[in-house]
């Protein structure tokens, strides 16, 4: 039979415990027995003696007794190993790995948005942005797509709930339908509308296509507006405005290429072609052996959108461009599938810590 | 488009390279897509000459020939009636390969050795014809490779055509781009056997032609309509110049009637409709509005309802085509066809735009008439059409065909100033180069008044206004001559958007605590009431817009979780949708959200490998983070076992806490929040002085009942401590069976600006600070 422990029978142990760290080898040997012997150990006497007391008592010393046989046996545990070492002294293992801590990544998308829009504005651009639902005014009319001109079928719009398309013959009237903007053109004509020249924006955003999700398309991508308007734009102008920008986010050597195209609300239209990064310019499956791959369609703004925008045509001219950041962030990641920047997976957004 | 570049070169009457034509066409923004040789495995394949023709000893329709094949004379045994002593054919020699594989050896049939075999067209893969041995008209000599005689080896191009360039869909429009750059003109190529066709004879709105009457009742629909009647065809196979010129932009050959037709339509872009004249009721044609309740079974079998805003072609009885879209069946051309009515039209491309999506079909036609074809070329297109059906097809043409055209189009002209081109284009072009690149794709330029008075060629419907005449000096100068000079300019007079940098601060703060940025696909399947819906989703799955991010966050976390992935720290920034019920646009906002679980830090040999799983604490402190920049002022308030987040004017924002997804037994809790981002630029950080003094630290811990907060205790710290108190936070919790409720301990930091605190003063604050709480709670000093 033991006696019932108390409280300075504990607070003895617990000094005996900051004895360890500093201890040699055979007063180790001592306080391991003083301590922990089967016998006669101090803490080993109270543990026993724990059933004589009452049972809040015994709940609220038998944990604190608890907690310092564990620290006891790690502190002994760690001193005996760090005297085993011998008479050396101790010194760390600097091949050892630091303790880190988890770094987030800027998505590879974001990354390239916040570059392209900075190189703009070193020529003087803003940043705005705007809407992803839109109607088929801002999407289509104000920007010169004729509701009834095959160009409009392109875009494969998502439309949403709201007015109905006209009735066979009847004119269409403002707004329209209500859609998912098809391109971030719809802020050219809000931003011409809202301000007067000169303007020089960058907007970067959402935009939907009613492709399905497959390696290359995605119904929802992002994409980057671009629009200079003032007195005396010309094609020169957005030739140089467009090469300091590849030549800024791309390198200095980097081909560019002009190319006539098609779009409703801009004329001259170009395609805008880089020299393939890949290969630089010598052909491969990237580029579908043309040695150029696409990265905007561009031109000068054509006179119909500033008629529809309330911006005199003969006075003003102006470019407007758009790329995708999807598409250029798979090209300078080496991304093969879309889809992987909309997964979300760890192990691939881990590999963005750093260059983002 | 698919374009054979024999064709084309047969069109600029040179040999054109495939390289240099993808090249110029894409500098002319016409791209070439693709690239396919069309070399059919024939290299074995030679001219040989029959000596002889005996009958077979053993088989009556078998043949023995005797074939001189250039050194010397072999035989061969043929099954086709139509092989001449003296004339040549292809000949497969024995060794040789034909399409296929079909390796040739000696042969004994019916008991006589065959020494090769003489080829049909569809032996050469040329054809459909079967009836005979392939005749060849040449000058060759026996033995001379067969490719050399029929030049059947082409390249086929898929250019690609911009919405705005109809004219280029058809082999002549390319032709004619490329004449611009080569400097050579375009030239159709001679048809065999060709005989001069009538001249067409113009009426208005009605007339007759071969016995039937035509007439135009929908002018808006179609303002000029021609016919030609041709009697005494004979429908079979196309000749094998024609089926090769086909196969190789990859259409299939049907008949020669229908052959040639298409033959035009890819040369001209003139859609052209074949019916047989003996099937047409009350021998008349009238062009008219659909009637309610009509219906017609079109070429491809299908019963159609036609709509009133359709253009029809009609018979005596009714509808025999959708005009400008697909044929009926009712008057198809059969073999048994010998008469033929030939149409040749030009449809409003609105008209055809919303017919062919009414009745969901798209054909050659309703393609180019949407885009717009040639309302000037229509008589050249037809009278080059019935040259060439009475070429492959035979028949004569009764008289000239009728020409329904009574409100001709004017000459469309328009202006260009030199100065505006130079304001545009920003380099100075002279009035002569203008009017040089401008007549090098048939323009008709002329100045006038220091301008130039442009007359635009009915093939190009898309130049309407001077800027699209800029487009094409433009280009046909080439983007590549103006000059890469960037020139001063004023900046944007737009001021920037302020959020953007509040969503970049969120992205570092974030990134900074160890989140990866996700981008989540904004579709969601139906579940919330007020989702915008998406009218024609891709999927019932995918049919509204995201209320929340959360949703696509919990979504990615679990695909995490599927590929055996613990950890996980992901936020998102993006917009979310409400319905306003189609009255308005959806309400649209940007918000951010984030989730955490499995390790709070990257396992460490110093912690033996181990790292606490993420709890709701570090939820709340993330959050806690994202709301100063994202709704600032706002704070939590506790709800159920989530916390909200409250801006400064009681609204909720958001909402932090654990979040339900499908979690696997070895995962780790997952925790989450989202809130709003409030627009607007932030107020700069104010300036707070650095305290020169040094600071007193007190703690007191307390045992609380299970009522009462920490929030209310520290709120009563506060108040009770005065001017005194720096700051105040809790540093513990206890919570042992030995206590009435818990032991919560708070550190107060004290500190006066202008001196240094006894133990006197701090130990004073602490005194008044027990003794309120024990007035306000009932609560005692541990």
């Amino acid at each position: 039979m033991s006696d019932p422990p108390e409280d300075s029978q504990l607070e003895q142990v617990a000094r005996a415990l900051e004895e360890i760290s500093s201890a040699d080898q055979g007063r180790l040997t001592e306080l391991r027995t003083q301590l922990l012997g089967r016998k006669s150990g101090q803490l080993t006497q109270v543990l026993r003696g724990l059933k004589e007391l009452e049972p809040a008592e015994r709940q609220r010393i038998g944990a604190r007794a608890n907690a310092l046989r564990a620290e006891i046996e790690a502190a002994i545990t760690a001193r005996a190993a760090v005297l085993s070492t011998g008479d050396r002294p101790i010194e760390d293992d600097l091949t050892m790995p630091g303790r880190a801590r988890w770094l987030g990544a800027i998505h590879p998308v974001t990354a390239v948005v916040d570059e392209i829009c900075d190189i703009f504005k070193e020529l003087g651009f803003s940043r705005v942005s705007g809407p992803e639902a839109e109607t088929e005014e801002y999407n289509f009319v104000k920007l010169n797509i004729g509701l009834d001109h095959p160009a409009a079928d392109e875009h494969d719009t998502f439309f949403l709930e709201g007015p109905d398309a006209p009735a066979d013959g009847a004119p269409w009237t403002p707004p329209g339908r209500y859609l998912l903007r098809t391109h971030t053109s719809p802020m050219q004509a809000r931003t011409m509308e809202q301000h007067k020249p000169p303007i020089r924006i960058v907007v970067p955003g959402q935009a939907y296509r009613r492709d399905p999700f497959d390696p290359s398309h995605s119904p929802a991508f992002e994409q980057i507006e671009g629009l200079v308007v003032d007195e005396g734009v010309s094609f020169v102008d957005f030739k140089a405005g467009i090469d300091y920008f590849v030549k800024h986010f791309f390198t200095r050597d980097t081909a560019v290429r002009f190319r006539p195209s098609f779009f409703p609300f801009t004329e001259p239209s170009a395609e805008v072609d880089v020299q393939c990064q890949i290969c630089r310019g010598s052909g491969c499956s990237t580029c579908k052996q043309t040695g150029f791959l696409e990265i905007m369609g561009a031109g000068m703004v054509h006179p119909a959108v500033f008629e529809f925008c309330g911006i005199d045509a003969e006075r003003y001219t102006g470019y407007a461009f758009g790329m995708g950041p999807h598409r250029i962030a798979m090209l300078r990641h080496g991304i093969p599938d879309i889809r992987l920047l909309f997964h979300n997976d760890m192990r691939f957004l881990n590999q963005f810590v750093v260059t983002s | 488009m698919k374009v054979s570049l024999n064709w084309l070169s047969d069109l600029l009457g040179r040999q054109l390279e495939v390289d240099d034509v993808s090249h110029r066409l894409a500098m002319l923004g016409s791209p070439v897509e693709g690239v396919e040789a069309l070399s059919p495995d024939l290299q074995d394949v030679i001219v040989a000459v029959v000596e002889r023709v005996e009958p077979h000893p053993n088989a009556d329709r078998l043949t023995l020939c005797h074939v001189h094949d250039g050194t010397e004379v072999r035989e061969v045994v043929c099954g086709a009636p139509n092989v001449q002593a003296g004339r040549k054919y292809p000949y497969a020699p024995v060794g040789g390969t034909l399409p296929g594989g079909l390796k040739l050896s000696a042969r004994k049939i019916r008991g006589v050795v065959s020494h090769g075999m003489l080829c049909s067209a569809s032996e050469l893969g040329l054809g459909s014809d079967h009836e005979g041995i392939l005749e060849l008209r040449t000058e060759a000599a026996a033995g001379t490779p067969f490719l050399d005689v029929m030049p059947i080896e082409d390249t086929r191009l898929d250019v690609e055509v911009t919405a705005n360039r109809g004219d280029l869909l058809g082999h002549r429009g390319v032709a004619r781009e490329l004449s611009a750059v080569y400097g050579v003109p375009v030239k159709l190529p001679a048809i065999p056997q060709a005989r001069e066709a009538a001249t067409p004879r113009r009426v208005e709105l009605k007339g007759a032609v071969g016995g039937v009457d035509v007439n135009i009742e929908d002018l808006d629909g179609c303002p000029r309509y021609m016919a030609a009647v041709i009697r005494g065809v004979q429908v079979g196979p196309s000749p094998a110049w024609l089926e090769a010129r086909l196969r190789a932009i990859g259409a299939r050959p049907i008949n020669n009637v229908v052959d040639a037709t298409n033959y035009i339509l890819f040369e001209l872009n003139q859609p052209l409709h074949a019916f047989d004249a003996r099937r047409l009721r009350g021998d008349r044609v009238i062009v008219r509005r659909a009637r309610r309740g009509e219906r017609l079974t079109t070429l491809d079998g299908i019963d159609r309802a036609l709509g009133v805003a359709m253009t029809m072609i009609c018979d005596g009885d009714g509808p025999i085509a959708v005009g400008g879209v697909i044929g009926g069946a009712n008057s198809e051309v059969t073999e048994a066809t010998t008469d033929v009515l030939l149409e040749c039209a030009y449809f409003d491309g609105r008209r055809i735009r919303n017919t062919r999506r009414a009745l969901a079909i798209s054909t050659d036609a309703s393609y180019r008439f949407e885009r717009g074809t040639d309302i000037d070329a229509m008589d050249e297109a037809l009278r080059r059409a019935v040259i060439l059906i009475r070429s492959v097809a035979g028949g004569d043409e009764p008289e000239g065909p009728i020409d329904v055209y009574p409100r001709p189009r004017p000459q469309r002209a328009v202006f260009v100033r030199p100065e505006r081109v130079t304001q545009l284009l920003g380099t100075d072009i002279s009035m002569r180069e203008i009017e040089q690149h401008l007549s090098a794709l048939g323009f008709v330029a002329a100045p006038k008044d220091g301008r130039l008075h442009v007359q635009v060629p009915a093939w190009r419907p898309d130049v309407a206004r001077e800027v699209d005449l800029i487009e094409e000096i433009a280009r046909l100068r080439g983007y590549d001559s103006f000059p890469l000079e960037l020139r001063s300019f004023r900046p944007s007079s737009v001021p920037s958007d302020p959020d953007e940098i509040v969503r970049r601060r969120l992205r570092q703060l974030l990134t900074g605590m160890g989140l990866h940025e996700a981008r989540s696909q904004p579709f969601v399947a139906p579940g919330h009431p007020d989702a915008a819906r998406v009218v024609n989703p891709l999927s019932a799955e995918e049919s509204c817009l995201r209320t929340d991010l959360m949703s696509g966050l919990a979504a990615s976390v679990e695909r995490n979780w599927g590929a055996m992935e613990r950890g996980v720290r992901l936020f998102e920034i993006g917009h979310v949708f409400r319905s306003r019920g189609g009255e308005a646009l959806p309400d649209e906002r940007a918000r951010v959200a984030g989730v955490v679980t499995g390790p709070r830090r990257p396992p460490h040999w110093t912690a033996s490998g181990k790292a606490p799983d993420y709890d709701r604490w570090d939820a709340r402190a993330l959050a806690e983070g994202a709301m100063e920049v994202a709704v600032p002022g706002s704070r939590l308030e506790p709800r159920d076992d989530r916390w909200i987040v409250l801006a400064r004017d009681g609204t909720e924002r958001g909402w932090v806490g654990p979040v339900s997804a499908d979690r696997p037994a070895w995962a780790a809790p997952l925790y989450g929040f989202e809130m709003d981002i409030v627009s607007g630029a932030r107020p700069a950080v104010q300036y707070r002085e650095v305290p020169a003094m040094p600071a007193v630290e007190r703690d007191v811990a307390l045992v609380l009942p299970d009522e009462v907060s920490a929030l209310a205790v520290e709120q009563a710290i506060r108040s009770a401590a005065g001017a005194l108190l720096e700051s105040v936070h809790i540093f513990d919790e206890y919570r042992g069976a030995e206590l009435a409720g818990r032991s919560v301990a708070w550190r107060l930091v004290l500190r006066a600006k202008d001196r240094t605190l006894r133990d006197e003063d701090a130990d004073g604050v602490v005194t008044r600070v027990v003794a309120a709480l024990k007035e306000r709670f009932d609560v005692e000093r541990r």
